[in-house]
């Protein structure tokens, strides 16, 4: 029905935009496997670990969280009205695992040995095993979450009342493998604790990537469910005021979840005794980070709960993905090699930004052509109110 | 027999006490001693003079270009030089001559950790610590992901970022094809001024104390690499401060896979204790709504009684009011119906009357 909606406005400029991000982005991709890393990319022998790792990777992992979040807020925690959310949450989250590991397998020196950790050499020790372990099992567990909307689609009934039957095992199953990586990917910096800043390095920071995590997959919901509502406007049944109740209730979940970041993150200052930064420039740029983009939207979601605001719910996920992008940037990137002398600290080549940029449209393209056609943001006749 | 809650506690103590010794014990026990004999080398930065001499005989055997720019270009200590994929050691200067003193220089390679944290990144196990010293990297299994590189706090590794096909991680051997021979590396053979010395890392280190001890006032008191992050193949004497050598000061001499391995160590708790977590949220949430199911039915079912009950008592009520009613219409209309008649009766009767007297 939707299709042809999608098909009349294809010379959109949102469009032609993706078209030209593609055009670009797809030959560069292929370059950079013809020609090498040392043709697309900054890296260098102090900085090995770019753009494709600490966005593509460490904060696509994070920023796909919403799937676990509310995947376990709905069918293990019993707030079953925040149904109408987990679909596009599991199918974004889907979506994030697999363009990661695109974005992995482009930054691999050798990517097709891939499967080598799995079947030839097993290094047990390392947290990138149990990294590449999790992903790869948990984007499994994110396909099966996300296939009943296919199998409505295409009229499977059987199958699709298989996958609902595993609902709930599989949700246990996601949350406890996100649980691990999520954490694990703060455990890959543990290792540098002489090249990441004091004020971002911390024994505790698989807790940080943890707790953050959440922050992330909810104020990623507020933004994403949105933008869908604006997008996938004639699709949804859920009335405003109904859809607004669901972005204040999510508010109120970040409001706490943030706070308790910002605990930990204080708690952190105070007992490494790092006030002393605070001072110098480093420091400044890390309370940019923390006042302006946790304390703030954390302020703006217990505010919006307060007076029953939903826009001010949506200004404070937009504040915290961005939060979320900033706090990975730096521990991957800015606030690592810090004491590097300016000439030999990594700044992103414009081929790695663009090939970056292509990931996240590939991502938003395939999002709207499954939206458009599977029962994503609204229910299947058959299926309205099952669980 | 009943255990009393002091007791108890107390003795939870105690065995957590037990516990928590027999694992301090058990961890200094465990505590890796590294391979008996072997080898090291031994920097001393004060008889260095700068020839990049050992540059040359690296890159030399190694199969590399020779280093750029030449042995001998004063243009090489413009700035301190990276190690690259092409050069596994370099020797940079780091203070410049005056009148009375020497300029200082250091060589840098990779330092051959006694517990590379190289190795245990390594998704794919491709660094080891071999028996002699050096830790060996096996190219046959190497993914690329340069989680290496990004650990080393020495930045002593390269990637062959130009080699899309078969790209490695590179870095100074410490010649272990040549010790497995029965040479020494190579940079310490040609080294002219005896700078650079390979033996035993125990013997090193004898020597190294035995130097700082002769000449005190040469030396910092420090053999850099005998504890930094659990120690080092290659030691360094200097006789000025190690951060003007660009090493890093104060680090821990705990080795640096320790850090990660206590977070890692959680994961095996995530996984055998979360799942029974998140189920007990499951049934408890599930058994709230089945009670909040029974107390809505309950509620309805004693609402619906009572609401039968009052409609059956009105119904009653109702029944009695319209049978009283009906019984009082009757009665009325009786009487009405007597009181009728008697009148028709006494008119009759009057008319009688009058009817006889109009007669009489």
């Amino acid at each position: 029905m939707s299709d042809s909606a999608a098909n009349k406005s294809l010379m959109r400029p949102s469009n032609l935009v993706a078209a030209l991000i593609l055009a670009v982005g797809i030959p560069i991709i292929i370059y950079r496997f013809v020609a090498g890393l040392g043709a697309t990319t900054n890296l260098t022998h102090v900085n090995p670990w770019g753009l494709w790792i600490g966005f593509d990777v460490v904060t696509g992992v994070a920023l796909a969280a919403g799937g676990y979040v509310t995947s376990s807020a709905v069918y293990l925690f019993g707030m079953k009205e925040y149904k109408p959310i987990v679909r596009p949450a599991l199918l974004t989250g889907f979506l994030g695992y697999a363009l990661v590991v695109v974005g992995l397998i482009v930054d691999l020196g050798r990517p097709w040995r891939l499967p080598y950790p799995f079947v030839l050499s097993t290094g047990f020790t390392s947290p990138l095993f149990e990294i590449a372990l999790c992903v790869a099992l948990y984007l499994t567990v994110l396909f099966i979450e996300s296939t009943p909307a296919a199998f409505e689609w295409l009229g499977w009934k059987r199958l699709r009342k298989i996958v609902g039957s595993a609902t709930i095992a599989l949700t246990i199953f996601g949350v406890v493998l996100s649980t691990m990586h999520q954490s694990t990917l703060g455990t890959l910096y543990l290792i540098t604790p002489t090249k990441l800043h004091p004020l971002w390095y911390s024994p505790h920071l698989p807790l940080h990537f943890f707790v953050s995590s959440i922050i992330a997959g909810i104020s990623m919901v507020i933004v994403e469910s949105s933008l869908s509502h604006r997008v996938f406007h004639d699709q949804i049944e859920l009335s405003a005021k109904r859809f607004d109740d669901l972005t204040i209730g999510l508010g109120k979940a970040g409001a706490v979840a943030m706070a308790v970041y910002l605990a930990l993150k204080v708690a952190h200052l105070a007992h490494g005794n790092l006030w002393h930064h605070l001072t110098t420039g480093w420091g400044h740029w890390f309370l940019v980070e923390l006042l302006g983009f946790v304390l703030l939207p954390c302020l703006l979601f217990a505010i919006g709960f307060r007076e029953r605001s939903a826009k001010l719910v949506r200004i404070g996920g937009a504040i915290g993905v961005v939060g979320l992008v900033l706090n990975r940037f730096n521990v991957t990137m800015i606030a690592f090699n810090y004491q590097l002398p300016a000439d030999q600290r990594y700044v992103p080549h414009w081929m790695e930004i663009w090939a970056s940029l292509t990931l996240v449209t590939v991502g938003v393209l395939v999002f709207r052509w499954i939206a458009n056609r599977m029962p994503i943001v609204r229910e299947h006749p058959d299926y309205k109110g099952v669980h | 027999m009943s255990i009393s809650r002091r007791g108890l506690i107390g003795g939870l103590a105690a065995g957590a006490g037990v516990l928590l010794a027999g694992e301090s014990k058990a961890d200094s026990t465990k505590r890796y001693p590294g391979y008996q004999g072997r080898y090291g080398l031994l920097h001393d930065a004060t008889l260095c003079v700068g020839c990049r001499s050992c540059e040359e005989a690296c890159n030399e055997v190694n199969d590399n270009p020779p280093p750029s720019p030449a042995k001998g270009d004063p243009k090489a200590f413009d700035k301190p030089r990276p190690l690259t994929d092409k050069q596994y050691t370099v020797v940079n200067r780091y203070r410049e001559a005056t009148e009375d003193r020497p300029a200082v220089y250091r060589k840098h390679q990779c330092m051959h950790c006694n517990e590379p944290c190289c190795a245990s990144v390594c998704f794919v196990n491709a660094f080891t610590k071999t028996p002699e010293g050096p830790v060996e990297y096996d190219p046959s299994v190497c993914v690329g992901c340069r989680y290496c590189v990004m650990a080393c706090p020495y930045y002593a590794l390269s990637y062959e970022y130009d080699d899309p096909v078969t790209p490695e991680v590179k870095r100074c051997t410490m010649c272990l094809d040549r010790i497995r021979e029965g040479k020494n590396p190579s940079c310490s053979d040609i080294c002219p001024t005896g700078a650079i010395i390979f033996g035993e890392r125990e013997k090193l280190i004898e020597v190294a104390r035995a130097r700082i001890a002769k000449n005190p006032e040469r030396y910092v008191d420090h053999i850099f690499g005998e504890h930094e992050f659990g120690g080092t193949s290659w030691l360094t004497l200097t006789g000025v401060p190690l951060r003007t050598l660009g090493l890093p000061e104060n680090v821990s001499h705990e080795p640096l896979p320790k850090l990660t391995e206590g977070a890692l160590s959680l994961v095996p708790v995530i996984v055998s204790a979360w799942p029974g977590l998140l189920l007990g949220m499951y049934a408890f949430n599930k058994r709230k709504e089945k009670l909040a199911k029974e107390e809505l039915d309950q509620a309805l079912g004693n609402a619906a009684d009572q609401a039968k009950t009052e409609l059956d008592e009105a119904m009653s009520k109702a029944a009695t009011k319209a049978n009283k009613d009906k019984d009082s219409a009757v009665e009325q209309a009786a009487n009405k119906a007597k009181a009728e008649a008697k009148k028709e009766f006494e008119e009759a009767q009057k008319a009688e009357a009058k009817g006889a007297e109009g007669e009489a």
